[in-house]
């Protein structure tokens, strides 16, 4: 603060309800040309922070207002509604929104553990000489464009994983209760396919935001831990993980958001049906993102179009409560450090 | 040392022939010393002289990093601790440590306490209240947070954290208690009362602390080692290494002339 | 000693754990890459840069042409309509909005438009565009690519801004200096090295993107720089051929993925190289 107030030699932050870094109002005695560029500058680059804003709101709006045939047509129905007939126009979205769900469930259940062990493994146990290469290469994997791995996914590891599915029945699918989940038709391509190909997608997005907040956990802290005896696990699941636990929430949450919205690696494989039969994870079913993806183009303008749009609007929301959510968890642990810090 | 029979000294730590290396670089260069037991000992000596490498070998610590080595004999009551065989886990429950700045755990002023405990004996939940209140009392904290125990580790001044950590060294029940210039973050009350602890503890532990404050160790220690470079230049009962060092370079370095 | 022995066994299964995770999600990755590279290099060939889209039936392979000059086109648009607007909010964001209301409202939005599903975007244009226009058109596909730039500039304007410190800012008004020529002159030159690397990441992101296309450039069969119509692009061709069961059609999906895949990964590389020499 006291760095802002100094960066506003002539500006009075009192009269502007103490928030200082908003320009003052003044009125120079001589109107320089310089000055004049303070203003100028000033309202340029607000505006441009106004378009940002604007957008966000556009982008509700319009959302809202191209899906409105088909809110007040279905109403709240709409979403607890498996039925998804365009020809009968009688739209429901259970089936995209529990694709959806399902498949980012699978993805974290599988990348989260895998990237604690991969973050684990880069800042403590890898040869010095390895770290960079191996940091390196996870951070450029994080790049690699959605649809490689949805291609990849489909023509490569789902035949792969349809003669191995057999094999997931005959164990997984033994244990009581779980076991529906991996009894079904070994088809490859379906709920699970496209959840495993989700979670390789966000692995390197989870590992390496793990990493950088490992990396930066104070030597002297994890010393300390070491200093009374503690094994490098011990050391990294008591210390480590709680002190840095607000920025592994942000990198879950991170991929969380990406696998919710991810529309490529999952349309490719999760088999785009709107008929789901039961709760085995084998079965093929779509996603809102993969719905879109297939149906959108060829809609006929009017109610399949609203109703498609709709099921984006729902996506949209998914994924901000998702962002709202760990936003306020991590203020409410900020908070909480703050008052006993 | 002439007065070790004297005094009835019993050695501790004992640094014979002692060598250590960063990568290429030669840190430590033939360092031959007793530490006693019960007793302070301060290492002191200009920034880079390698004071806090020679306190960081006693509990290994260096083994986190790959390219440090170390060679020669370190006993620790009799037996070579750099022995391929030693458990390092248990040696670092024999000796404690405390860092420059306090580093309180990310969990609360009990747990903080009872982490180390745990890692090395099986307590009942009343034998383990006992012994974090036993430590805090030690480390002359338990007034101070007796009601809030509770609450984050971090929560507490820095002072206090710093004695936290203390009760968390000694919690432990180590035979060697390391401090690492352990005021050299604290303000001048946190400070005294954190050298006032020093002394008691001497009572129990063999302290070892490595300080870049002369008067600190003038005050605290009962024995001090002046280091140069890597070199043990002098070591002695610091009365005597202050008041009539034997080498030239030590006079130096006390007298302000240098460092 | 019982606690002993089972906390090391602890201490030992869980970092063999750790090394089988790096091993599983490597040899993912390396497959994945592999095989991009095994079937793209194949498929690759002249007539990938010379010859158009091939129609259902054709007897000759065709090439990727008019797919890869419309998605430089689009990139390229997108990019240039994308990075200053995102610049100047950037700025503002750390310039002039670090404590206001219009600061924070705005840094939350942005957080919320880098995380909004890229498919969203392409709704929203195509609600407020291509719906109103009436027709699929690469100017809305480059539009919408262009929202996806803004909020990754955005971002990595205002933390390279922000890493500046205070001090060098006074320096400067120290010898009379007017805000806009502080940011202007010493805290944008100092922090370039960093808001190039973001412009470059922006770019990475967007030649790979996919869902936003779809309802917005479509596709294209034919050669057509015309931004108002519907414009060829890799990723829609490449999801287009991918699902064909023609192999010929795959093979040229195989070749197109091969070759985003390296542009991206260029551009990643590039991208560090200017920002470890810079910095």
């Amino acid at each position: 603060m006291s760095a802002q107030a100094a960066a506003e030699p002539t500006g009075s932050p009192a009269t502007e309800t103490g928030r200082m870094a908003v320009v003052p109002p003044r009125k120079p005695e001589k109107a320089s040309s310089a000055a004049l560029g303070d203003v100028l500058f000033h309202n340029l680059t607000r505006a441009f922070a106004l378009i940002a804003l604007a957008t966000l709101a556009g982008i509700i709006v319009s959302l809202v207002w191209a899906a409105w045939p088909s809110l007040v047509r279905y109403g709240a129905a709409f979403v607890w509604t498996s039925e998804w007939n365009p020809p009968a126009e009688r739209f429901g979205a259970l089936i995209p929104i529990y694709g959806t769900l399902v498949t980012s469930a699978i993805a974290l259940v599988i990348a989260v553990p895998v990237s604690f062990g991969i973050a684990l493994f880069l800042t403590e146990l890898s040869p010095a000489w390895l770290r960079r290469p191996l940091g390196t290469a996870i951070e450029l994997l994080a790049a690699i464009p959605s649809i490689v791995y949805g291609m990849w996914g489909l023509l490569v590891f789902a035949p792969i994983f349809a003669q191995s599915q057999p094999f997931l029945s005959a164990t997984l699918g033994r244990i009581p209760l779980l076991g529906a989940l991996f009894d079904g038709p070994p088809i490859g391509i379906g709920l699970l396919c496209a959840g495993i190909i989700l979670a390789i997608m966000i692995i390197p997005f989870i590992a390496a935001v793990m990493r950088d907040v490992f990396e930066v956990t104070p030597a002297m802290l994890k010393e300390s831990a070491y200093g009374v005896g503690a094994t490098t696990w011990e050391v990294v699941w008591n210390v480590v993980l709680p002190h840095t636990r607000v920025g592994v929430i942000g990198g879950v949450m991170l991929g969380l958001g990406r696998a919710l919205g991810e529309t490529m690696a999952v349309t490719f494989v999760i088999g785009n049906t709107n008929f789901l039969e039961g709760v085995s994870l084998f079965l093929p079913g779509n996603s809102i993102t993969s719905a879109l993806a297939n149906e959108f183009g060829e809609a006929a303008p009017g109610i399949h179009t609203a109703a498609l749009i709709e099921l984006g609007l729902i996506l949209f929301v998914i994924t901000f409560v998702v962002l709202a959510f760990s936003k306020l968890l991590l203020l409410r642990l900020a908070k909480g450090e703050g008052t006993q810090a | 040392m002439d007065d070790a029979a004297t005094e009835n000294l019993v050695t501790e730590v004992a640094f014979r022939n002692f060598n250590f290396h960063y990568g290429k670089f030669h840190a430590l260069k033939n360092i031959n010393l007793e530490i006693y037991r019960r007793k302070v000992t301060a290492f002191i000596g200009p920034s880079g002289c390698g004071k806090s490498t020679l306190l960081r070998t006693i509990n290994r610590m260096y083994d986190l990093y790959p390219e440090q080595r170390a060679d020669g004999e370190l006993l620790l009551g009799g037996r070579n601790i750099l022995d391929r065989g030693v458990d390092i886990y248990d040696l670092r429950a024999k000796v404690g440590m405390v860092f420059q700045k306090p580093t309180p755990f990310p969990m609360s002023i009990y747990e903080n306490i009872a982490f180390g405990v745990r890692l090395h004996e099986r307590l009942t939940r009343g034998q383990m209240d006992e012994r974090v209140e036993w430590a805090l009392r030690k480390a002359a904290l338990w007034n101070e947070v007796k009601d809030i125990l509770p609450r984050s580790g971090m929560s507490l001044s820095g002072g206090q954290q710093q004695r936290l950590c203390i009760a968390r060294g000694i919690a432990v029940k180590p035979q060697v208690l390391l401090l690492d210039e352990p005021t050299s973050a604290l303000d001048p009350i946190s400070t005294l009362k954190i050298e006032e602890l020093i002394t008691d503890l001497a009572d129990e532990f063999t302290i070892v602390i490595v300080t870049h404050n002369m008067q600190q160790a003038a005050r605290v220690s009962d024995y001090t080692a002046y280091m140069y470079l890597g070199d043990m230049v002098e070591y002695g009962k610091t009365d005597q290494l202050f008041l009539k060092p034997t080498k030239k370079e030590t006079e130096d370095y006390i007298t302000g002339r240098f460092g | 000693m019982d606690l002993h022995r089972r906390r090391y066994l602890v201490n030992r299964i869980a970092l063999t754990l750790s090394l089988a995770a790096m091993a599983f999600g490597l040899v993912w990755l390396l497959w994945i890459l592999w095989t991009t590279f095994r079937l793209g290099v194949s498929g690759l060939s002249l007539d990938l840069f010379t010859k158009m889209t091939p129609p259902p039936g054709a007897s000759e392979p065709g090439g990727l042409a008019n797919a890869i000059a419309g998605s430089l086109v689009m990139v390229g648009l997108g990019t240039l309509v994308g990075t200053p607007v995102g610049i100047l909010a950037g700025v503002y964001l750390a310039e002039y909005g670090r404590f206001n209301w219009l600061g924070s409202v705005t840094r939350f939005i942005n957080d919320v438009l880098l995380s909004a599903p890229s498919i969203v975007i392409g709704l929203f244009v195509y609600a407020v565009y291509v719906a109103q226009v009436g027709s699929f058109s690469g100017l809305a596909g480059a539009l919408s690519l262009a929202l996806i730039v803004v909020p990754v500039v955005v971002r990595t304007t205002e933390n390279m801004l922000l890493l500046v410190p205070d001090s060098l800012r006074e320096a400067v008004y120290a010898l009379g200096a007017h805000k806009w020529q502080v940011i202007m002159k010493v805290t944008i030159r100092a922090s370039k090295a960093g808001i190039l690397t973001g412009i470059l990441l922006a770019v990475a992101r967007i030649a790979g993107e996919t869902a936003p296309l779809l309802f917005t450039a479509l596709s294209n069969q034919f050669w057509s720089m015309d931004l108002g119509k519907p414009m060829a692009n890799l990723p829609v061709t490449i999801f287009k051929f991918a699902m064909s069961p023609f192999t010929d059609w795959q093979s040229l999906a195989w070749a197109g993925v091969f070759l985003i895949t390296l542009g991206v990964l260029a551009i990643n590389v590039a991208a560090r190289v200017l920002f470890r020499e810079k910095r």
